[in-house]
């Protein structure tokens, strides 16, 4: 007789756990130990990060491709512009309200796209992002299409001195990846999360087992929409100036975040923290190259996805059958009998 | 009747997104591909037609009998060598892949003809007008008009009344049963996609005639046939005429009342079709 | 002995990780019309498939008046002269009956059967002929199917469950045109659950069970408990 031991985690993902934990605070302490640029550029990593890793949770596990995330990051700025312009709010608390804002116009605009399927709910989402920045370009008071700078007394008011709002920017950034990611983590080990991959699995079959479907990718939806309009806010504070075209640029907020997702491996947590690495990596050896870099950049995403649809990270853990995020169940026999082992 | 001829010039414009629906409704129809760089393959040709025109120092609707046949065989071998590979079950690869040549596309535009606006230069033809019951019609959009009703029509008649068409039809309706009868259907998806780029650059010649045009106009030209396809019902390619109409009059009304909204005018109509239609107007199949 | 016209040797086929045919060795001779049976499940339409291409095959598992064809794509296949009647018929929805007909005849193969010789075999397809195939009965879809076969002029004409779901009534009519079809010396497969009248058309049977054949024989020499023992295994 042998028994069997069910169990998620692994050797593997208690050690990158506590790797992971080390990094985090040795990432923490880098406005004690890193210069300014430094601090910008890994500030950006944060942010790439963050929304790479909503829009793996949008169409590597609900099966939502869009390229309109644009939508909410440009939404949330302009909020955050908004309110702290108008509505006399500290950034800090115009933050959470761009986050909350995004979720409620996600709302309708969640029941309006989702009658397209496929790769034309992909184009509809464009559409919005597009309606998004032909609206704003039409407010006069944020500037209409030429844009607006954040008032100086709103930057200066966020912390005393320029060295302290340089790391309180910092530290926003970086916590806002690790509660997305940590928000995504415990959303898929969730009851929730499983009957999410059941339907990137199979979705007839998910749904003759009696899971919600639509209510499931409208959550993952508006979910997702507010965590990008609060990172598209922490984006225009640390820029300081907004402008539609900027606020909603196909290129700079869904086109590299895609690619992001398809190098590193789609479907997966890990993917997209390697994907960013790998973005900044080329970036910053190959942006002198310009135009010429970004075809790089769509040729090595054709290249992936024909080649190796599972990323960089899929072929690693194929590989060595490793997984950091314990998500899946192993089996394990626990006795001499090797026979049930898979 | 400066409303009257905002309309009659929206729907004469709606020819012109007719034609950059036609080539997407094509092959979603025969393969269930949808082509995010469909907008960046139209200012491909516009800027196929510029070098052709300065070049060869002919007009641009000369350039098109080079243009045509050039971006027919791009589609066949894109088809071949790239696409085919990326059909299946899996949404995703299709969208991304399609996606990433976007982006290349653009970058190689941008490479070579710098972010410049351009235009085709197409003499007296830009400005002749017809006097039409107190309207003044311009002869390009009717010409253009006129073009994009010939092209359906031939699309139509093509799929309906050729063995080609039927081959179409065929491996749209089941791919296994089509081999059986001796169709090659990497073949029959690298003809579709030929034709679908043929009609493209006519619609980037006539774009390019039109309007300026730079190698980032790509994405509008994509959400424009998108809408007049959705608008019309897919599959139906008459419908998308009629989704490029609508599409158009909404524009130009939009304008009509304020220069800034006429995009806008033209994405809520579609918005509103979609809420009150999901379907479109004259829907044929579901996607 | 003349080389038989399709050799099957040691043909094994996977539904993905699903292995449905193992090992099976078989032959149709030219000219011969032979049956092939089996439960639900037993591999018989895998093995349609695999001949004809949609399945992959090694090489050599195939071999077609001498070629080796496993490896060919379907449309290569067909162009070769195999044709296949798919189980359920199986027509183009978006074609009608005329346009289902003449698709058939895509290879442009040459030989007796033309539109007009399919109309002369099923009359009540050249009444239909314009109406969309979705319209037409069961037994007019399967008329369409079988024209649509003949249409390419096979030398190697496949037939699988072309009674299923059908009306007594219509089967005989289908079957009774059954020799003018294979008349000017086509060979034929029919691949039946009905074994009484696969035998009654046939010369020579197959039964398959599991992925691997249980009985060959000759149609009139093969006993009814040696069927049974084949078909269900049971002893």
């Amino acid at each position: 007789m042998s028994s069997y031991r069910v169990f998620r985690a692994s050797k593997a993902s208690y050690i990158a756990a506590a790797f992971g934990l080390i990094a985090l605070i040795f990432l923490a302490a880098a406005p004690w130990w890193a210069g300014r640029a430094d601090m910008r550029l890994l500030s950006e990593i944060f942010l790439y990060l963050a929304l790479a890793s909503l829009w793996n949770l949008m169409a590597g596990y609900a099966g939502l491709v869009s390229v309109g995330q644009q939508a909410y990051v440009g939404f949330g700025g302009y909020m955050l512009f908004a309110m702290t312009m108008f509505g006399g709010l500290s950034p800090l608390v115009a933050i959470p309200f761009a986050g909350l804002l995004g979720a409620l116009i996600s709302i309708p605009v969640a029941m309006l796209i989702f009658r397209l399927r496929g790769a034309y709910f992909a184009i509809g989402t464009w559409v919005i992002a597009e309606v998004f920045r032909l609206s704003f370009a039409q407010v006069s008071a944020l500037g209409g299409g030429s844009g607006s700078s954040l008032p100086a007394k709103i930057v200066t008011s966020m912390a005393d001195g320029r060295e302290a709002r340089e790391a309180l920017s910092y530290w926003l950034a970086l916590g806002i990846a690790v509660v997305v990611i940590a928000a995504i983590y415990r959303f898929l080990r969730s009851r929730n999360g499983l009957a999410l991959t059941a339907i990137r699995d199979n979705e007839l079959a998910a749904g003759s087992l009696g899971i919600d479907i639509w209510w499931m990718k409208f959550v993952v939806y508006v979910v997702s929409a507010a965590l990008t309009a609060m990172v598209g806010a922490l984006i225009f504070l640390q820029k300081i100036r907004i402008s539609p075209d900027a606020a909603f640029s196909v290129n700079d907020w869904t086109a590299f975040v895609i690619f992001i997702v398809v190098i590193g491996g789609i479907g997966t947590i890990e993917g997209p923290i390697i994907g960013t690495l790998v973005f900044f990596l080329l970036r910053e050896t190959l942006a002198d190259l310009g135009t010429i870099y970004l075809i790089i950049l769509g040729l090595v995403a054709i290249v992936v996805m024909l080649k190796a649809p599972q990323g960089i990270w899929g072929v690693l853990r194929s590989k060595f059958d490793l997984q950091l995020f314990p998500l899946t169940y192993r089996v394990q026999t626990t006795s001499s009998n090797k026979g049930g082992e898979q | 009747m400066d409303w009257l001829n905002a309309i009659v010039q929206g729907m004469l414009l709606g020819g012109l997104y007719a034609l950059f629906a036609a080539g997407l409704s094509l092959i979603f129809g025969v393969m269930r591909l949808v082509n995010i760089a469909h907008g960046d393959f139209i200012v491909l040709a516009a800027f196929l037609g510029l070098a052709t025109t300065t070049a060869l120092g002919v007009h641009p609707f000369v350039a098109a009998l080079f243009v045509i046949p050039a971006m027919a065989v791009i589609g066949y071998a894109l088809q071949r060598g790239v696409l085919n590979q990326t059909l299946g079950d899996d949404l995703l690869p299709p969208l991304l892949v399609t996606f990433g040549l976007s982006v290349i596309i653009q970058n190689a535009l941008l490479e070579v003809y710098s972010a410049d606006p351009q235009k085709l230069n197409a003499g007296p033809l830009e400005v002749t007008s017809i006097p039409v019951g107190g309207l003044s019609v311009g002869l390009l959009p009717l010409l253009t008009f006129g073009v994009a009703v010939m092209v359906i029509g031939g699309l139509q008649w093509m799929f309906y009344h050729t063995a080609l068409g039927r081959a179409f039809r065929a491996v749209s309706d089941n791919q296994d049963i089509a081999q059986l009868m001796g169709l090659n259907r990497r073949h029959i998806f690298g003809l579709a996609m030929a034709l679908a780029l043929a009609v493209t650059a006519l619609a980037g010649i006539l774009l390019g005639v039109r309007t300026s045009f730079d190698p980032a106009s790509g994405g509008a030209r994509l959400i424009f046939g998108f809408e007049a396809v959705i608008i019309g019902g897919l599959g139906n390619l008459w419908g998308t005429l009629a989704g490029g109409i609508i599409l158009g009059v909404a524009q130009n009304i939009g304008a009509q009342i304020n220069p800034g909204w006429q995009l806008l005018a033209g994405h809520i109509a579609f918005l509103v079709i979609l809420a009150v239609r999901p379907t479109g107007l004259f829907p044929r199949m579901s996607g | 002995m003349p080389e038989p016209m399709l050799q099957i040797t040691g043909l094994n086929s996977y539904y993905g990780d699903f292995q449905a045919l193992y090992n099976l060795n078989m032959h149709v001779d030219a000219g011969e019309v032979l049956a092939i049976i089996g439960a639900n499940g037993a591999g018989k339409t895998t093995l349609m498939r695999s001949i004809t291409g949609l399945l992959p095959n090694g090489p050599g598992e195939v071999t077609y008046k001498g070629d080796a064809i496993g490896a060919l794509r379907a449309d290569q296949i067909a162009f070769k002269g195999i044709a296949l009647v798919p189980e359920g018929r199986q027509l183009f929805p978006s074609l009608s009956v005329e346009e289902n007909l003449l698709i058939g005849g895509q290879t442009g193969r040459a030989g007796p059967w033309s539109l007009d010789k399919v109309f002369e075999l099923f009359p009540i397809l050249k009444e239909r002929r314009s109406a969309p195939s979705t319209a037409l009965s069961g037994g007019q879809q399967q008329m369409v199917a079988i024209g649509r076969a003949l249409m390419s002029n096979p030398d190697l004409l496949l037939m699988d469950e072309i009674s299923l779901g059908l009306a007594p009534v219509i089967i005989k009519t289908i079957y009774d045109a059954l020799p003018e079809i294979v008349g000017d010396g086509m060979s034929a497969v029919i691949v039946e659950q009905d074994i009484s009248k696969a035998l009654s058309v046939t010369s020579r049977l197959y039964c398959l069970q599991e992925g691997r054949v249980t009985l060959e024989g000759q149609s009139k020499a093969v006993s009814r408990d040696d069927i049974s023992r084949a078909y269900f295994g049971v002893e």
